[in-house]
């Protein structure tokens, strides 16, 4: 992550809150542009979960500020998500109550097929945007941001079992969909 | 339980990201050694970290950090910037600086000598401040290579190295050690990749690395250039850049 001192050219030496905040604004916005899938949303989500941090900053009680800013960003884009595709709402996508965690993509037993897919990064990308929202930002989390099962449950108000069998979900329907594709 | 899970897939996947602590691993670790299942599903969760190593990072733009610095009453101006550059908008006062650098009888400390890995470390910490990395924003070679063309007295190579997981993300003019270098900036997951590149006094030589504040530095020279990859990566995957850059024609 990039220091905090480098922004201290944005800050004056007095404004907390942009120290704790700014360091965190690529996390912010990786996040944002994965659930909403435009930059120019993920934008305008960007900058409206960060004035909302700064409204709710005076009940920040400290721990990771990462997490707190996701969990605003996270919030802030299902709010947008949701304004986006009107009544049939950003979330639940049911995907957690098919409870089928054991049963295993047939590629099992020749999973380096999947590695061909890591030649392709646009193909690797739209696979994670086809994923269901759910399951897309607790890999995104996990992968891209290296976050903890507990920070990624605080983000996403998910019990740490619920990350855990997302996380497997995301990344048997990848493996999955990459020996597929590696198959055609 | 079915043929895909001995029960163990979730404890597995969390001892594969990190997650358990040594009893709860020497009790997986036990189990393990004679579960097919296991194995299996091992193979999966490597090839899937594997795949998902490639996917992009989106990184807020400079607009975006102004625009909530603004917001949030941080300053409300506009970063200060290490020259009076404006990224893909023409580098104003950018002749002085070249007249300035062409003027310079350029001597480069040989790689090794700690003056010059600090001021490549120096260099790339003070290029993540925002606003400061790139000159020229461009995925593309044939975009960044001609950008560089009459700002340098050398021509920088310039290869795209996307298809090997470190997309190409643009390039800046800077000043090492009193001499203009090229920089090109590449991505691996969250992790930026500077390679800096100025003209080599010597012959060509193989890679060799270093380290310095929690940042790895490969260095080697080819074709007449001197090259030094700066990054957070961790050696290996430095390495490998450095691999793939040599590699790629
Ligand atoms: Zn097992």
């Amino acid at each position: 992550m990039r220091p905090v001192a480098i922004y201290s050219d944005l800050m004056g030496p007095d404004n907390v809150f942009a120290a704790i905040a700014l360091p965190h604004l690529d996390a912010a916005f990786n996040l944002a542009r994965w659930l909403t899938g435009s930059r120019a949303d993920a934008e305008d989500v960007v900058q409206e979960a960060m004035v909302r941090a700064l409204t709710y900053f005076p009940t920040y009680r400290g721990g990771s500020g990462r997490a707190w800013i996701l969990q605003i960003v996270r919030n802030t884009a299902y709010g947008a998500l949701k304004a986006r595709r009107g009544e049939r709402g950003a979330g639940h996508t049911g995907v957690d109550a098919a409870a089928d965690i054991e049963s295993i993509p047939d590629l099992a037993d020749d999973p380096e097929k999947a590695l061909i897919l890591s030649d392709d990064l646009e193909r690797m990308d739209a696979l994670i945007a086809s994923l269901p929202l759910e399951l897309r930002e607790t890999l995104v989390l996990r992968e891209l941001e290296e976050l903890s099962y507990r920070e990624i449950a605080q983000i996403t108000a998910a019990p740490i079992g619920t990350v855990m069998s997302r996380l497997w979900r995301a990344r048997r329907m990848l493996t999955q969909a990459a020996a597929e594709g590696a198959r055609r | 339980m079915s043929a895909g899970d001995c029960g163990k897939l979730l404890l597995l996947q969390a001892e594969i990201d990190g997650e358990l602590d040594a009893a709860e691993a020497a009790a997986l670790a036990e189990h393990r050694a004679g579960c097919p299942v296991c194995k299996r599903n091992e193979a999966l969760l490597l090839a899937a970290r594997q795949a998902l190593r490639g996917a992009t990072y989106h990184r807020a733009g400079p607009e975006l950090l102004r625009a909530v610095a603004t917001r949030i009453g941080a300053g409300g101006a506009a970063p200060q910037r290490r020259r009076t550059a404006v990224p893909w908008q023409g580098l104003i006062g950018f002749g002085a600086g070249a007249a300035l650098a062409a003027a310079i009888v350029l001597t480069l400390l040989p790689f090794g000598r700690p003056q010059l890995v600090a001021a490549l470390v120096d260099d790339h910490v003070r290029a993540l401040q925002p606003g400061h990395l790139l000159d020229v924003v461009s995925t593309n070679q044939h975009t960044v290579k001609p950008w560089f063309d009459g700002r340098l007295d050398f021509a920088p190579p310039v290869k795209d190295l996307a298809s090997s997981g470190f997309p190409l993300l643009g390039g800046r003019l800077d000043y090492v050690h009193g001499r203009s270098v090229a920089v090109l900036v590449y991505s691996r997951g969250k992790h930026l990749i500077e390679l800096f590149v100025w003209p080599a006094k010597g012959t060509a030589g193989q890679p060799a690395r270093s380290a310095r504040d929690g940042y790895n530095i490969v260095h080697w020279t080819a074709d007449g250039m001197s090259l030094s990859a700066v990054s957070d990566l961790e050696p290996a995957g430095l390495d490998q850049f450095a691999r793939e850059w040599r590699q790629t024609p």
